[in-house]
Parts: structure tokens; C-alpha cells; sequence
């Protein structure tokens, strides 16, 4: 467990110190202090000639803030897939690994303490920026998303399955392919679950049934929709139970036995990692 | 299969490295093929041969980096590879970065944390380390900014922390210039004193020479020779630079003592230090002129390339 937290540590100690994490803080707080004066407007716009009322103001807000929440999804998937994808790959290319494996330090302590460091980086990422953004939008419309914890962790958690698919391939692949393919992945996952949108509207059972099968596949779409759903106004609830869903609005939760698969599956990428890292030549 | 016994075995305590049939395969290409030796504690081990030889893979099997595809052993009495194996081992890999980023200092306070070396000694040892290798004074720069010679350094500072009892060197010297070389013939000297083996992986014949106490010569994956340097220096001989000889001198010099020529030096293969004073004397009586005389061995090079050279 040691040599787990000491690998754990050396990552996220790396993390803090790379340059492409410095420039996406800088960005992330960039974005932030634009997306907090252009929600700082919306009380002030006028529709028809007359000041929106407290109830457009929300639904604008909320509507805004779901367009914002898609984008920090998006970053966070993008950076996830670049994080990770050097962690074992990287360390195999460089010559890094053989040095560490040398000392008494097993496999799997190094890809897990690899698994934890990033874990903890992306939750730090995710939970201070979205945060950031909830209160500070509530500060200036007095929008709060009905439930912020489980949004919070809806995007944490699609992140922690897009660096564990990344880090699974980087025990094959090299590093530029495991990138390409986790964010060609999350891409691919997002249109399936538009489509799978558009299937439900048009009531056409094949085209709805690919929505559900990117969501089982590679789950960060459905945590997506998670985290619209914890996010998103009663209103628009509503209006999505009428057939009018979308990727920037649905009508339920995900159901329990669909967050134990989550689970399932993280345990389970993480196992084949495992059993994939055993097997390779350092 | 090749067979390699290197030096003998005595007592309870078990060998630094003793492996039997030891064989990598890639694909079809054959990496190393039955490797088998026994490498006693407390020696400095040459490990030669050509690029490509096998080298570095029989180091990566030692170490459980790669898994054979045949045979097998133990290091310092553990199985290859194993956990309780590796906690008295100090590697320095042949081609290798430290991660940029880090400090020197924060190098070997990692290694150091995965050796399991306790934090108090840390303050000691870190330092230690790199006043060894001469990098006292870089502890606190960025090993992206170190050279090549200077992380070469700086690996071998990390091989040599928390007294391992087996180091394995994999080409330690091919980034340094001559007095980085000089200093690490010194640490090897001094790990030696110690009774610390040293596994050294190397193509750089002068460098096995000159502290190595037995080697082993490998080419196409095999063991083509091996044995204490001595024996693997090969063939005495003695060199006499020497002038004022004339043809019909020299030829009847040969007929006496074969020898070829290297300028104004006639070498004598097969002849020792005995044989000096007659020889000597024959030169003389024929008129000769000695400015020089260099009794000694065939230079490993000279062997390493009757063996290697020809296959």
C-alpha cells in the first residue's frame, strides 16, 4: 500500500508541475471569470422590450449552465485521455518504468498508485472548477443546480472512466494512440447517446437502442446525462418526459443497477489493466 | 546450449547470480539462447559482447523486467525477479530517463522510499550517493537540465543507494567523458572492497579490463568465452621495439622465435616473461638495438575480436 501512495503522489506531484496542466488551470480560470460576467447579464436582458422575469432568468441560466457544464465535460474528457495516456505507456517508452520495476515495486503497485494519483487529480480538477462555477452562477443569477453534489460526482466519475480505458490501452498501446483512441472513444459515446436521443423521439426502437449500448460501453454518456439531469430544471425534466430529450436535457436519473455497472466496469477495466500490465514486457 | 560456470561456489551462502538455460525468444528472433552461470558474491563481473549480442536482455531477465522463454535461477538466492530479490539490487538501465521534472535530490528520495531505505538515513545517504558520482553540488537541479554524462551520473547514484548487494550496470560509461570513466572504474574499485558484485554489462573492452576480476563473452544470444581476465586475455606475448636489424637478422630471428611486426615492434605470440632475457640477448647478438621491451598478454580486444570477429 506504501509503494502504491508513493507512486500515487510522484503522479500527482508530476501533474502539478507540467506545463500542460499549468496552461489548462489558467485557461479553466480564464473561462470561468468570462462565463461569470456573461451570467452576471442575464438578470439585466430585456425580451420583447420587457426585463426577463425571475423564472426566465433560471431557465436561461440553467440552460446556459448545462452548454458550460458540456464544455468542462468536455476539457475534462480531453485532458483525462492526455493525462493518462503517458502513465504507463509513457513510463515504458522513456525508460522510466524499468528504473521503478527494479526496485522491489510489483506491477500492479504501479499501476494503481499511476490510477490513484490521476483519480485524485481529476477529482481535484473537477469538483474546484465545477464548484467554482455553480456558486459563482448562483451568486449572480441565483441559479444553484438542484442537486450539485451528484452533478459534481457525475463528472468526476466520467472522468475517472475515461483516464482508466486510457490507462488500460497505455499497457499496450503508445502514448499518442492510447489519446487518440480514448478521446475518439468519448466523441463516439456522445453521438451514440444524441442518436440514441433521436431514437426515442422518433420512437424508433433500433436507432434508441444504440444510445443504450454506448452508455454500457464506454459510460461516460450516461454519467453525462447524469449529471444534466442533476443539474437541469424541474421545467425541462418535464418537457424531456414529453419526448423533447436531448443531450442537454433528459427526463430521469440514472438508476441504481446502472451506477453498480458503472462500477462493475471501472473494477473491471482496472482488473484487465492489471492482467494486460502482468503479461507485458518492461 | 551454452554452459558458463563462473568461479566456485562455496559454503551455505548463495551465489550473486546463478541461472541455468536461461533463454529469450521474440517472435522468431532468438534473443538469448541457454544461458547458464554461476557469478559468486563479492566479484566484478564483465558481461561483453556486441551490440545486440543479448546483453541487456539477460540483464532484464535477471531483474524480472521481461519473462523467460526458457530456463530459469535465483539472484542473491531469491527467484529471478522476485520482490525480496530486487530489495538488494541497484540497477542502472542502459538507456533510461529519469522523469525531467524532478530534482536530483528528489530522484534518490523516490528510490530511496521504494527501496525502502528509512526516511532518517535520508539525509545521509542522499547526499553520499551523490558525492560518489560527483553531483554534490547539482542535488538540487532539474534532471532536464542535466547532460547526458550528468544523468548517467545520476543513475549510477541511484544504483548505489542503500548498500545493495548485487549492482547490475548496463553500458554505466557510454555517455561519459574520460574522467567520468575514471571515476567509475574508482566507484567499481571501491564497491569491490566492499563485497558488493558487480554485474557489468559492457562493450567497452579497456573499461572490463581494468576492474573486472572474471567476464564472459557473448555474441548471437551465447556464451562464446569466459573465465578470470587472465584466462581470457589470452596467449602471452612479448613486444621489443628494436632497431639496426637487417633482413637476412630478422629472418633468422623468426626461424628461432616467430613473430610479426608493428613498425619498429616485433611481437612474439606464445612467449612469456621468461623467455625475455634470451630473446634479449639474440636481438643484441645479431646487432639489434632494443629501445623497448613489453612483456605481457594479448590485449582483450585482440581476443574479443578472434571470437566475435569470426562468426
Amino acid at each position: 500500500m506504501t509503494a502504491v501512495w508513493v507512486i500515487a503522489r510522484l503522479t500527482f506531484t508530476e501533474l502539478l508541475r507540467r506545463r500542460l496542466v499549468h496552461a489548462l488551470l489558467a485557461l479553466t480560470l480564464v473561462v470561468i471569470a468570462l462565463t461569470v460576467w456573461g451570467f452576471s447579464r442575464i438578470p439585466h436582458l430585456h425580451l420583447g422590450g420587457q426585463p426577463l422575469t425571475p423564472g426566465e432568468v433560471q431557465l436561461a441560466s440553467a440552460q446556459l449552465l448545462l452548454l458550460v457544464m458540456f464544455m468542462f465535460s468536455f476539457v475534462l474528457a480531453l485532458s483525462c485521455s492526455f493525462v493518462a495516456a503517458p502513465s504507463i505507456a509513457g513510463d515504458l517508452e522513456s525508460g522510466v518504468a524499468p528504473a521503478l520495476l527494479a526496485r522491489p515495486l510489483r506491477r500492479s503497485q504501479l499501476l494503481l498508485g499511476r490510477w490513484a494519483g490521476l483519480v485524485a487529480a481529476t477529482i481535484v480538477y473537477a469538483v474546484g472548477s465545477t464548484t467554482g462555477v455553480f456558486l459563482l452562477v448562483d451568486w449572480t443569477t441565483g441559479y444553484l443546480p438542484r442537486q450539485m453534489g451528484s452533478a459534481e460526482a457525475a463528472l468526476v466519475v466520467e472522468g475517472v472512466c475515461l483516464l482508466t480505458m486510457a490507462l488500460a490501452l497505455s499497457t499496450r498501446l503508445s502514448t499518442i494512440t492510447t489519446a487518440v483512441i480514448s478521446v475518439m472513444a468519448f466523441g463516439t459515446m456522445w453521438l451514440g447517446g444524441v442518436a440514441g436521443a433521436f431514437g426515442e423521439a422518433f420512437h424508433n426502437q433500433a436507432i434508441s437502442d444504440v444510445g443504450v449500448a454506448t452508455h454500457y460501453l464506454l459510460p461516460t454518456d450516461g454519467l453525462w446525462r447524469a449529471a444534466v439531469f442533476a443539474i437541469e430544471p424541474l421545467s425541462s425534466q418535464a418537457a424531456a418526459r414529453h419526448g423533447l430529450g436531448s443531450t442537454f436535457q433528459v427526463s430521469a436519473g440514472p438508476t441504481q443497477g446502472y451506477l453498480t455497472y458503472v462500477a462493475l466496469w471501472l473494477v473491471a477495466l482496472l482488473g484487465l489493466s492489471l492482467f494486460s500490465f502482468s503479461r507485458r514486457e518492461a | 546450449m551454452a554452459s558458463l560456470v563462473v568461479g566456485s561456489v562455496s559454503g551455505s551462502v548463495s551465489p550473486a547470480i546463478e541461472v541455468t538455460d536461461l533463454g529469450k525468444r521474440y517472435g522468431r528472433k532468438l534473443a538469448l539462447d541457454g544461458l547458464s552461470m554461476t557469478v559468486p558474491r563479492g566479484q566484478v563481473f564483465g558481461f561483453l559482447g556486441p551490440n545486440g549480442a543479448g546483453k541487456t536482455t539477460a540483464i532484464r531477465l535477471l531483474l524480472g523486467l521481461s519473462r523467460p522463454t526458457s530456463g530459469g535461477g535465483t539472484i542473491l538466492g531469491h527467484p529471478l525477479g522476485s520482490l525480496a530479490a530486487r530489495r538488494s539490487i541497484g540497477y542502472l538501465p542502459e538507456l533510461f530517463r529519469y522523469q525531467g521534472w524532478l530534482r536530483a535530490r528528489e530522484v534518490l528520495q523516490l528510490h530511496c522510499e521504494l527501496a525502502g531505505i528509512a526516511r532518517p538515513r535520508w539525509a545521509a545517504v542522499i547526499p553520499q550517493a551523490l558525492a560518489t558520482v560527483g553531483l554534490a553540488s547539482r542535488a538540487e537541479g532539474r534532471v532536464a537540465t542535466f547532460s547526458k554524462g550528468m544523468q548517467q551520473r545520476l543513475g549510477l547514484a541511484v544504483a548505489l543507494l542503500g548498500e545493495p548487494q548485487l549492482v547490475l550496470l548496463d553500458e554505466p560509461t557510454s555517455a561519459l567523458d574520460p574522467v567520468g570513466r575514471h571515476d567509475v572504474r574508482e566507484i567499481l574499485h571501491r564497491l569491490r572492497e566492499r563485497g558488493v558484485t558487480v554485474f557489468l554489462n559492457s562493450h567497452l573492452l579497456s573499461e572490463v579490463e581494468q576492474v573486472c576480476d572474471r567476464a564472459a563473452i557473448v555474441d548471437h544470444g551465447r556464451v562464446v568465452a569466459e573465465g578470470s581476465l587472465a584466462e581470457l586475455l589470452g596467449r602471452p606475448r612479448v613486444r621489443i621495439q628494436c632497431s639496426g636489424l637487417e633482413a637476412e637478422q630478422l629472418r633468422r630471428l623468426a626461424e628461432r622465435a616467430p613473430f610479426s611486426t608493428d613498425g619498429q615492434w616485433l611481437i612474439f605470440s606464445g612467449l612469456g616473461d621468461a623467455d625475455v632475457p634470451s630473446l634479449v640477448q639474440a636481438i643484441v647478438t645479431a646487432g639489434g638495438q632494443i629501445h623497448a621491451v613489453d612483456p605481457g598478454q594479448q590485449p582483450l580486444e585482440e581476443r574479443f575480436l578472434e571470437l566475435v570477429g569470426s562468426r
